[in-house]
């Protein structure tokens, strides 16, 4: 079922004229095949323009979980359309929607072809942001709920409308764009010095999973780079599991919070920001910032700092149970998150959901697992719940949180010598010319997917983020219907999506 | 019930004890760069001019200066300067009424700058209600800000609230560079606001737009749009440069020393 594919493995490079060029009509059907049939899911889904006239291409990034390979292959795109993919696959909606407002190019029959961020069209042309057509509700009794793009809480914008029959949501439409940076655009002919710091704030909150995924990037691409030290993986896996300790920590305090159970919401508030002081006794910055770049790591890291870790964990760790028991243990707030929020399997799959929600509902799929970094112990199990509730996705962080624990305590006991700084973390590493590179970890919310190709130069031609939150938004909207507009808060909550991850 | 109460006494109480002594700083903390004058003048390299990603390092009379409005704080300056002119140390009083206060030049370490906002101080300086408006954020400034409601900060003892609407806030506290997207937002939750209405600039990109000045899709930070009344630099902020610069702009005396 591969064969039509480029096979690359993740951080790996290859040739940019090894990724096959196919007509589009036989491209779309081994994309389709591979998705529907195959076991893969879309990884990223994009344009690249033509380099020196010619035609623009599509170009597919599969993950082939089973296999441990990342498929790629590319469509020629004829007259500015092709038929759209999501009419067979609802997976590629959101990816289609993009590629429409970046490119003008038109997936025909798309079912729902709006704009996702709001960006100027490529004739220069500016939409209002949040002003496009909503689906409606019609009938003396429905109503209209609209919230943002500035909400009541310290909080990212985005527009939200639900329409809804009484207290009912029938259907909740988010619009987003708010954020929009100009990401990928200002990545384009890079590297420059700015570029690790424009990956590390795509999503503030993932910032080491993103420094990780480039760093795998970059180092497919330039295979000059002098190797680093075996801990300094080490230290950055360890950092990404505090990443994801302290993220998980927070949203199920807000959790608790958002039902109005006051004690965990307090002590998880703390606990989140004495994890962030782990990654900041590290690296000087609460979320790693600066840490990694090209070159390595940023500063050194004795490895007497193993142990000064391990018993802050141990000590951190009684502290966290204690809290979360409490929530879990307690009917009334369990009467709120069971069989609140729910996302089928079936739709999670059909949506493409990835990371914590589509494990929650039932789909067991993790990149440290699927996709491991090279030198890095591959995560053995992942957990997953079959119910798809906001309990589900709730439970699944409690138990990622042990699961990361385990995991820093393992990796410590990896660690046997001082990570010296790497020489010269300011210059900015020289990559090869006409490559395409795939590289993807699992942040704190999902799976984090960077796809670069590179120029005859050796320069950025396209650089692709593709944020958990970018498939997860509709997994959101999809756990609203049927439910409660007061619900929202809680279902909300337990996605917990990245606006800036998603606008760029 | 019983749960709750046992939960309750072993968690202890966690809130630090800042202001009255100085905050807990990670080792690695990297606060005001102090500059080293005329170590400059024999270097030509400028390496620390385009190690920099947030073009915050200029070159000056007897060295170079830094623009912390602009600064990630990343270290990366001075680890390429060969001539250990530049130095991170833990001042983390950084807070600025003066846009010009945040400019770093050669020489011994400033003292904080001292200014007062007689106006805020008389109206707000007991109680302070905050609407945040992110514009472009990548949630750190956010988060970090957020942090200071946490039980380890706990702003509302000093009268520091978030308001949930803009009408019942005093200042907005703004973080990101200000998308084009969130302009008129942002120029309409100022307005809700009641008269006076006072604004801070959150972390470097609500500042100067910082790594993100210059895309055609962001305004350069606040300056240019709303009166700015409290510059916090930072990426992000640390929640105890935050809170300390909050502190000061009610009126306040400067926090203690690191
Ligand atoms: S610490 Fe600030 S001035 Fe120095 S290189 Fe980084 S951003 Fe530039």
């Amino acid at each position: 079922m591969n064969n039509g594919f480029l096979i690359l493995t993740n951080g790996v490079s290859a040739p940019v004229a090894d990724v096959p060029v196919l007509p589009m009509a036989p491209f779309r059907q081994m994309v389709l095949d591979a998705v529907l049939n195959g076991g893969a899911r879309v990884a990223a889904f994009f344009v690249l323009p033509p380099e020196n006239g010619g035609e623009s291409r599509l170009i597919a990034v599969l993950a082939a979980p089973q296999q441990h390979q990342i498929l790629v292959a590319s469509g020629v795109i004829e007259n500015n359309c092709y038929p759209a993919f999501t009419t067979e696959c609802p997976a590629f909606h959101w990816f289609e929607r993009e590629i429409y407002e970046q490119t003008g190019i038109l997936p025909q029959d798309h079912p729902w072809l709006k704009p996702i961020r709001f960006q100027p069209a490529a004739d220069g042309t500016a939409p209002a942001p949040g002003v496009t057509d909503y689906f409606q509700l019609q009938g003396d009794a429905a109503h209209e709920v609209a919230v943002g793009p500035v909400h009541a809480g310290v909080i990212e914008p985005g527009h939200f409308r639900f329409q809804c029959l009484g207290e009912t949501v029938h259907f909740l439409e988010i619009e987003l764009g708010y954020q929009h940076r100009g990401l990928e655009q200002l990545l384009l002919n890079g590297p420059v010095p700015q570029t690790p710091h424009w990956i590390e704030t795509a999503a503030g909150d993932s910032s080491i999973a993103a420094a990780t995924v480039y760093q795998t990037l970059i180092r497919g691409l330039s295979p000059d780079l002098p190797p680093e030290p075996e801990s300094a993986g080490i230290w950055r896996a360890i950092m990404l599991e505090l990443e994801r300790i302290a993220n998980h920590t927070g949203d199920l305090g807000a959790l608790a919070g958002d039902v109005a159970f006051l004690p965990t919401a307090s002590y998880c508030g703390r606990i989140r920001g004495d994890y962030l002081n782990l990654t900041a006794m590290l690296c000087g910055n609460r979320f790693g910032r600066s840490m990694w770049t090209a070159g390595g790591a940023a500063l050194p890291i004795p490895a007497s700092a193993a142990a000064v870790l391990r018993s802050k964990m141990d000590e951190l760790r009684g502290q966290l149970n204690n809290a979360l028991a409490l929530m879990f243990d307690t009917p009334s707030v369990l009467d709120r998150l069971e069989n609140t929020g729910v996302v089928t399997t079936a739709d999670a799959a059909s949506l493409g959901l990835v990371g914590v929600a589509a494990r929650a509902s039932g789909l067991k799929m993790d990149a440290r697992h699927d996709f491991p970094l090279p030198g890095i112990p591959v995560l053995e199990t992942v957990p997953h719940e079959p119910v798809g509730d906001v309990f589900a996705r709730a439970v699944i962080r409690r138990q990622e949180i042990a699961a990361s624990d385990r995991r820093i305590m393992d990796l410590l006991g990896l660690i046997r010598e001082d990570l010296p700084a790497a020489p010269s973390v300011w210059q900015v590493p020289v990559l090869q010319p006409d490559r395409i590179a795939a590289a993807v970890t699992e942040g704190w919310r999902g799976e984090l997917w960077q796809v670069a190709v590179t120029d005859a130069n050796g320069k950025f031609r396209r650089f692709k983020i593709v944020d958990p939150s970018f498939h997860n938004w509709a997994g959101l909207a999809m756990a609203l219907r049927g439910e409660e507009i007061s619900h929202f808060p809680i279902c909300n909550k337990s996605f917990n999506l990245s606006y800036c991850g998603h606008d760029l | 019930m019983l749960k709750v109460l046992q939960a309750r006494f072993r968690q202890g109480f966690r809130t630090g004890k800042f202001p009255a002594v100085p905050p807990n700083l990670p080792e690695h903390f990297r606060g005001r760069p102090e500059i080293t004058p005329d170590r400059c003048s024999d270097c030509r390299s400028r390496i620390c001019l385009s190690a920099c990603p947030a073009n915050a390092v200029q070159m000056a009379e007897n060295g170079v200066t830094i623009d912390l409005g602009r600064c990630l704080f990343c270290g990366k300056c001075a680890a390429a300067c060969e001539s250990g002119a530049i130095r991170f140390t833990g001042e983390y009083r950084l807070g600025a009424m003066k846009r010009d206060s945040l400019i770093c030049r050669p020489g011994a370490m400033p003292e904080p700058e001292q200014a007062e906002n007689p106006e805020l101080r008389r109206l707000c300086g007991r109680s302070l209600k905050i609407r945040q408006v992110s514009v472009g954020g990548c949630a750190a400034c956010e988060l970090d800000f957020n942090v200071l409601n946490t039980l380890a900060w706990d702003m509302g003892r000093f009268g520091i609230q978030v308001a949930a609407s803009p009408r019942h806030a005093d200042c907005l506290l703004i973080t990101g560079p200000v998308t084009e997207n969130m302009l008129l937002a942002l120029k309409k939750t100022y307005a809700a606001v009641p008269r006076p209405a006072f604004v801070i600039a959150c972390g470097s990109c609500a500042v100067s737009g910082g790594i993100y000045a210059g895309s055609p899709v962001v305004h350069n930070g606040v300056e240019d749009i709303l009166p700015v009344d409290l510059y916090v630099p930072g990426c992000p902020p640390h929640p105890a440069v935050l809170l300390e610069a909050l502190l000061y702009l009610m009126g306040r005396k400067r926090g203690p020393i690191a």
